[in-house]
C-alpha cells in the first residue's frame, strides 16, 4: 500500500515537466523542490532525534557558497602576504565539496553543542548562522559581500565518451533537483529503519533508558547532524547553481523558518511529510500571488499554517496516516504513527 | 557458600549533593552469579547507589570496580559496554514504540553494524538484522510478552512495563543486571513469575543486585541482602540473618515501635 503510493508519487512527480510548460511554474517547482531537500535534511534531526536546528539555513547557505566559489574560483589575500588562488573547477566538484564541507560543519555545531543539547543546539545553531551570514556579508574579497557571487554557472553532467551535458534548461534541472531529492529522500529512510535509526528514536522517546542499553548520545546526533548538514549542502549547492547568483541574504533567518513551517506542517518525523509539507508552503505563495495583495498573502499563508496545525496537529501525514488506520482496524495504532515507516515485521 | 570470584566491588562510595549526605560510606561486593539485594527505607541511597554504579552519577569519593575495571570517569554508556545494565523504577520503556521495537532498540549493543553498509543494505547488515530479530523474539517470550509484541509499549499496565524494561536491559546482554524495585506495581501472581524470571536469569549466569521494597520477594529470591539506612550500611548477611538483625528492625519499624 505504502509502495503504491510512492510509486504513484514519483511517477507523478516525474511527469510534471512533460505537461506543465509554464517556465514560471515549473521555475517556483524547482526552488520548492531544493527547499523541499532542505526540510527532509531539518526533519532528520527535528523528526528523528527531536533536536531544533533553527540554523539549519547555514548549512545550505555555505553548500552554495563553497558550490559556487569552488566552481568561480577566487583569489585572496591571507594574513602573512599569502595569496590563495583557486582557479574554477567544474560544478560538480563544487557540488561534492558542498557536501563535504557542510557536513564537516554539521561535525563541529553538533560536537559543540550535543554534549548539553536541546535549548543550547538551538542557540548555537542560531548563532552560527549568523555568524557565518556576518562573514558571507563582510569578507569581500571572497564573497563580494552585498554584490553578490554572481555568473555562476550551470551543473554540468560529465557522460563518458559524449563529453558534458550542460543543464540548462528548467526541464533538466527539475530532473537534477528530482533525482537528488529522491536520492536524499532514500538516504534518510534507509537511515531511518537502520539500527543507527533505532538508537535515534531511543534517545528521542527516553534518553536515559537509550544510554542505559549502550547508545552512544553525543556519537548518534552528532552523526545524524553531519548527514542532515550535508544534505543541507547539497541542497545549497543545487540552489547556487540552478539560480545561478547568491548574496548573503540567502543566511536570512526567514529561509530557516520556512524549512522548520514545511517540516511541522507536513509532520516532522515522517519521512514523507517534509514533502508534503514542503510542495504546499513552497507552492502556496505562488499560487495566492495572482489573486491577493501581498499584505494578504502574509495573512493567507499564516492562516493555512494555523489552520493545518489546528485540524492536523501532529501534522498532515501522521496524522492522515492515523485516521486511516484508525479506520481500517478500529482500534488506535499509537507507534506505528508516530513514526509511521517502523511498520513492525513479523518476528521470524 | 563457596567461594566465587568478585564481580563488583564498591569501595568506600560517598555521594554528597551538597550538605545533603546521600551515601556517607559504602562498601560491599558483589560475587559472579550472585543475587544480592541493596534494601533500606526510602531515602536510604539505594537508587543513588545505583546511579554511582552506572555512571549516571559521579561519586564524591570511594569508588565501584567492575570485573576490574574502575567506574569512575566512563560514561553511562560505556559502563553498559562492559556488560553491566540497570533497569528504572520510573522510565523503563520507549513508550511509542511496539514492545518488539523496543527491543530490537535494547539490542543496540548486538547489532552494531558500520552505517554504510545499513545505508546501503550491504549482506552484512541484512543478516545482523535478521538476527536480531530472532533474538527479539526470543527475548519476548523469554520474559512471558509474546502476546503483546506489536501494542504500543506505552499501553501496557504497569506490571508488564517492568518486564519490558527487564527484557531491555536483557537485550543489551549483561553480565551482571541492576534492578531497580522491579516488582513494584505488580500482584501477587505478576511478582511469584517474576521471582522465576529472576532465577531464569541467574542461571544463565547474570550476576543480578536488586533494590526493591517487596520484603517477601527480596527475602525468597536473595542469596545476600545489604541493608542501608541514612546512607549506611547497618546490616549485611543472607536473609536468615538480616530477618533477625535488631538493627535492621528498628530502621523499619522505628525505635518508638516498642514503647508505643
Amino acid at each position: 500500500m505504502k509502495a503504491i503510493i510512492t510509486i504513484l508519487a514519483v511517477a507523478a512527480l516525474a511527469s510534471v515537466p512533460l505537461w506543465l510548460r509554464d517556465p514560471y511554474l515549473l521555475n517556483a517547482l524547482i526552488t520548492t523542490g531544493i527547499f523541499v531537500i532542505g526540510a527532509m535534511s531539518l526533519n532528520l534531526l527535528l523528526g528523528f532525534t527531536g533536536q531544533l536546528s533553527l540554523g539549519h539555513i547555514a548549512f545550505f547557505g555555505i553548500g552554495a557558497y563553497v558550490s559556487a566559489l569552488t566552481s568561480l574560483g577566487f583569489d585572496i589575500g591571507l594574513p602573512g602576504d599569502i595569496r590563495l588562488v583557486h582557479a574554477p573547477w567544474p560544478p560538480i566538484a563544487g557540488f561534492v565539496l558542498a557536501i563535504l564541507v557542510a557536513g564537516l560543519c554539521g561535525y563541529f555545531v553538533g560536537l559543540l553543542s550535543f554534549r548539553v543539547r536541546g535549548a543550547y543546539f538551538v542557540i548555537v545553531t542560531i548563532s552560527f548562522a549568523e555568524v557565518v551570514r556576518l562573514v558571507a556579508l563582510n569578507w569581500v574579497e571572497l564573497t563580494q559581500g552585498p554584490l553578490a557571487l554572481t555568473n555562476i554557472p550551470s551543473i554540468a553532467l560529465p557522460l563518458p565518451g559524449f563529453g558534458e551535458l550542460m543543464l540548462r534548461t528548467k526541464m533538466q534541472n527539475y530532473y537534477l533537483v528530482l533525482v537528488v531529492a529522491l536520492t536524499a529522500y532514500l538516504l534518510i529512510a534507509r537511515l531511518v529503519h537502520s539500527h543507527f535509526g533505532r538508537a535515534m528514536r531511543g534517545l528521542m522517546e527516553n534518553e536515559t533508558l537509550a544510554v542505559s542499553v549502550g547508545i552512544d548520545v553525543t556519537r548518534t546526533l552528532t552523526i545524524a547532524a553531519v548527514i542532515s548538514a550535508a544534505i543541507a549542502g547539497a541542497a545549497g549547492s543545487l540552489y547556487a547553481h540552478y539560480i545561478r547568483i547568491i548574496d548573503p541574504e540567502v543566511f536570512a533567518f526567514i529561509n530557516t523558518v520556512t524549512m522548520v513551517i514545511m517540516v511541522i506542517s507536513g509532520g516532522k518525523g515522517s519521512l514523507a511529510g517534509p514533502v508534503v509539507g514542503g510542495l504546499i508552503f513552497g507552492l502556496l505563495p505562488v499560487a495566492l500571488r495572482p489573486v491577493m495583495a501581498p499584505e494578504a498573502q502574509w495573512i493567507a499563508y499564516g492562516g493555512v499554517l494555523m489552520a493545518i496545525l489546528f485540524v492536523l496537529p501532529r501534522g498532515i501525514v501522521p496524522s492522515l496516516a492515523l485516521r486511516f488506520a484508525r479506520r481500517r482496524s478500529g482500534k488506535t495504532a499509537l507507534a506505528p504513527v508516530a513514526l509511521p515507516e517502523t511498520g513492525v515485521k513479523e518476528p521470524a | 557458600m563457596t567461594a566465587r570470584s568478585i564481580a563488583m566491588t564498591i569501595d568506600q562510595v560517598a555521594v554528597r549533593f551538597g550538605g545533603l549526605v546521600a551515601i556517607s560510606d559504602m562498601s560491599f561486593t558483589v560475587g559472579g552469579g550472585e543475587i544480592v539485594s541493596l534494601i533500606g527505607p526510602n531515602g536510604a541511597g539505594k537508587t543513588t547507589a545505583f546511579n554511582v554504579m552506572t555512571g549516571f552519577l559521579t561519586p564524591s569519593a570511594g569508588r565501584v570496580t567492575y570485573q576490574g575495571t574502575t567506574l569512575t570517569g566512563l560514561k553511562p554508556h560505556e559502563i553498559a559496554d562492559l556488560g553491566l545494565i540497570r533497569t528504572f523504577q520510573r522510565t523503563s520503556v520507549f513508550p511509542n514504540d511496539t514492545v518488539y521495537d523496543n527491543l530490537l532498540i535494547g539490542l543496540h549493543r548486538q547489532g552494531r553494524v558500520r552505517l554504510l553498509d545499513a545505508i546501503l543494505g550491504l549482506p552484512g547488515a541484512r543478516a545482523s538484522e535478521r538476527r536480531l530479530r530472532l533474538r527479539a523474539s526470543e527475548l519476548l517470550e523469554w520474559v512471558g510478552l509474546e502476546r503483546r509484541a506489536h501494542d504500543a509499549a506505552g499501553s501496557l499496565s504497569y506490571g508488564e512495563q517492568r518486564l519490558v524494561g527487564v527484557a531491555l536491559a536483557l537485550a543489551a546482554e549483561p553480565s551482571m543486571l541492576l534492578l531497580d524495585e522491579p516488582v513494584s506495581g505488580m500482584n501477587a501472581s505478576e511478582t511469584h513469575r517474576f521471582v522465576e524470571l529472576i532465577r531464569s536469569i541467574r542461571d544463565r549466569g547474570i550476576t543480578i543486585l536488586l533494590v526493591e521494597h517487596d520484603m517477601p520477594m527480596v527475602m525468597t529470591v536473595s542469596d545476600r541482602i545489604v541493608v542501608l539506612n541514612y546512607g549506611r550500611i547497618i546490616a549485611e548477611g543472607t536473609p536468615d540473618v538480616i530477618r533477625n538483625d535488631p538493627a535492621v528492625i528498628e530502621a523499619y519499624l522505628g525505635h518508638g515501635a516498642g514503647r508505643a
